[in-house]
């Protein structure tokens, strides 16, 4: 197919190729949805925050085809969580276990017969709230046109985790999720994600944490080389609560990943962290902007990236810090380990401060492999290969460390070890 | 055991002859002492032998019995049962000591085709050898050599060594940084490993650690060259009287 000829071409192929869903308690949220996109088109490559990811085959018409291949089990299988499986972007009832647990109700957002009133207060809102001042339109085109989603509430501790299970099988399935998930006061959840979900994926997540309760989230992109994957999250945070989100992602062509949290209360913390390793044909991109809108909160972003044999990790992060947002305290790390001189690492670090009593502090690095360290782990016996290993897992650790859970963590470095021994060179 | 012929190195990246016809045989059981002025190629020795790049060999050999060294990459020496005290041990922060040394252990004898030490065995043996070095549990648990002391620093290194079991080991001034307490333990250390198949080759500008360490042979190196050889009594000579009337004696 050939691409279309302007801007607003691209956007209406794409809007036609699709059909709103009707009727429902999402309705209005989807039709204000396509006006946002209708306003914005689809990103360009001029536009600021695409400067370094060409938004090509995530806008295009049609999903690429991407045969999926992997031998590995599903990162998460063996931990004790409550699973919501979607194969292609569509769920999986039987697959699934039954949406019940203490303390949360779960919900389709493909079930429109039921009025979920507590989710249109969230659906779309955040979204719509986490636009100003960057536009996201790759975001209003998923709550427009989303097809499935979990609407999860959470009104206490929840006994376990929910595991969203993301299963692809179809060449060009083109897939766009919609979750959101409440938190009310006081209340624990844990959600784990992984999967290659689709040839291409659209996913957005909005995450409304109120006062005093505690979002833990760990995902894992992966087992598939070929998937395209555009995600954001969307947080706003109440007073003295916390947020904790983790993502690993090793092989797929291309992964944006944004990640929009407002710290609306006082005392709130919000940990976003990321571990990606890529080889050869990757394009890995963090975008990160959290806004100090409160005092006293704390912001933390870790991302590290390992790039070898022509990958590309682009690292966006920004801390806007508003006015009254006194005793702030921001911090940003990004890094790569470049394996070899074809890969390469893209940084855009940025502070805006409003507010005159805050710390906030910024770094990012490339850097090769340490020789002195490389030959000192070699002089004992420890052969190339495995001391290059030894070390990367070494340089992932400060992201990986961001993992609270003790078992999930081991599950992760487990994977990455995997990788690494698989990818070996 | 250790045997060095007429071994010629320059810099790699300069037009700079650093060894200029190095000729050295260390038997098993023995311990030889190098030392010499700033500048006279002792380290460059240790580096070389074992494998750190950025030095190339222009002439001579080395060989470790009867295995030649120099053809060898830094972690097949290594299992050949080469073992070099660093002057500088290198920090590596995010891999823990414990990690590190079963690695170690484990990746040599699977290069001599030994069988593996199990977790629980290597646990074992770690944590004695780690007692007599006065290496407490918490410094084997952080990462390798980040934020130790010097003498944490070179009792970890006695350790590595303990727990490898070299034929061969260099030390390369493992007294710098260290007070006289810290060198009596790491000295310690080293005496227990002396036995009758293994060499010592031990790097030093002074000679009070050859009070603790009692060397066999004494050898005096200056300029890219062993210029003169002798017992114990030359490392006296050199406290004694330094070193400048015994290179004007050897020219």
């Amino acid at each position: 197919m050939a691409a279309p000829a302007t801007e607003m071409d691209l956007t209406e192929a794409r809007i036609a190729e699709r059909t709103l869903p009707k009727g429902g308690w999402s309705e209005a949220a989807r039709t204000d949805a396509l006006a946002r996109l209708r306003r914005t088109g689809l990103p360009q490559r001029r536009d600021e925050y695409w400067k370094f990811t060409r938004p090509d085959l995530l806008t295009q018409v049609g999903a690429q085809a991407a045969v999926f291949e992997h031998s590995e089990a599903p990162i998460f299988g063996a931990m004790d969580a409550l699973r919501i499986v979607f194969d292609d972007g569509v769920f999986n009832a039987e697959a699934s276990d039954a949406l019940a647990m203490e303390h949360v109700s779960i919900e389709r957002l493909a079930d429109t017969d039921v009025d979920i009133h507590w989710a249109k207060g969230v659906y779309g809102v955040l979204e719509t709230a986490g636009q100003t001042p960057v536009a996201r339109p790759l975001a209003a085109l998923n709550t427009a046109f989303a097809s499935d989603g979990v609407l999860i509430h959470a009104t206490g501790k929840a006994p376990r985790p929910i595991s969203l299970v993301y299963n692809h099988s179809q060449e060009t399935s083109d897939a766009i999720l919609h979750h959101v998930i409440k938190l009310d006061q006081g209340a624990d959840l844990t959600i784990l994600e992984n999967g290659p979900a689709a040839a291409r994926f659209n996913k957005v997540m909005e995450v409304d944490v109120a006062d005093g309760a505690f979002f833990h989230h760990v995902r894992a992109q992966g087992r598939d080389h070929e998937r395209l994957a555009a995600t954001h999250i969307f947080a706003r945070l109440g007073t003295e609560s916390t947020f904790k989100s983790f993502t690993l992602t090793v092989n797929g062509r291309m992964t944006r990943n944004d990640c929009i949290i407002e710290l609306t209360g006082d005392d709130a913390v919000a940990h976003v962290a990321g571990a990606c390793v890529g080889d050869g044909d990757f394009h890995h991109d963090d975008t990160v902007f959290i806004t100090h809108d409160a005092e006293r909160c704390e912001s933390r972003q870790v991302f590290k990236k390992v790039l070898r044999n022509g990958a590309v990790g682009v690292f966006q992060g920004k801390i806007l810090v508003k006015e009254g947002a006194q005793k702030t305290d921001g911090y940003q790390i990004s890094q790569s380990l470049l394996l070899d001189e074809d890969a390469q690492f893209l940084a855009k670090p940025e502070l805006e401060i409003y507010a005159d009593d805050v710390v906030c502090s910024h770094g990012s690095t490339s850097g090769a492999i340490d020789d002195e360290a490389l030959f000192y782990l070699r002089s004992r016996g420890v052969p190339h290969g495995i001391a290059t290993d030894l070390l990367t897992l070494a340089f992932l650790a400060e992201a990986v460390e961001e993992i609270e859970d003790e078992a999930l963590r081991d599950v992760v470095v487990e994977r990455l070890e995997g990788w690494l021994e698989r990818h070996r060179s | 055991m250790l045997t060095i012929k007429d071994l010629h190195v320059k810099l790699e990246e300069e037009d700079k002859q650093i060894l200029k016809g190095v000729d050295l045989t260390v038997e098993a059981g023995k311990v030889h002492a190098i030392m010499g002025p700033n500048g006279s190629g002792k380290s460059t020795l240790s580096y070389v032998l074992s494998g750190r790049d950025g030095y190339e060999i222009t002439g001579g050999s080395a060989e470790l019995g009867d295995i030649d060294l120099l053809d060898l990459e830094p972690e097949e020496r290594a299992a050949a049962g080469l073992f070099l005290a660093f002057q500088y041990p290198v920090e590596i922060p995010g891999v823990g000591n414990m990690t590190f040394l079963r690695t170690a252990v484990n990746a040599q004898r699977k290069a001599r085709g030994e069988e593996e030490m199990s977790a629980a065995e290597f646990l074992k043996v770690v944590r004695a050898r780690a007692k007599e070095l006065q290496i407490d549990a918490e410094m084997l648990k952080r990462p390798v050599n980040v934020g130790f002391s010097g003498g944490e620093n070179k009792r970890n290194e006695i350790l590595q060594m303990a727990m490898l079991e070299p034929k061969m080991c260099i030390l390369d001034e493992t007294d710098s940084g260290l007070d006289v307490d810290a060198m009596k333990l790491v000295a310690e250390g080293v005496n227990k490993l002396r036995s009758e198949g293994r060499g010592f080759l031990v790097i030093t500008h002074y000679q009070r650690l050859l009070d603790h360490i009692k060397p066999d042979v004494v050898h005096i190196m200056a300029d890219g060259r062993i210029v003169k050889t002798g017992g114990p009594e030359l490392a006296l000579e050199v406290e004694n009287n330094g070193y400048a009337d015994m290179l004007a004696e050897a020219a």
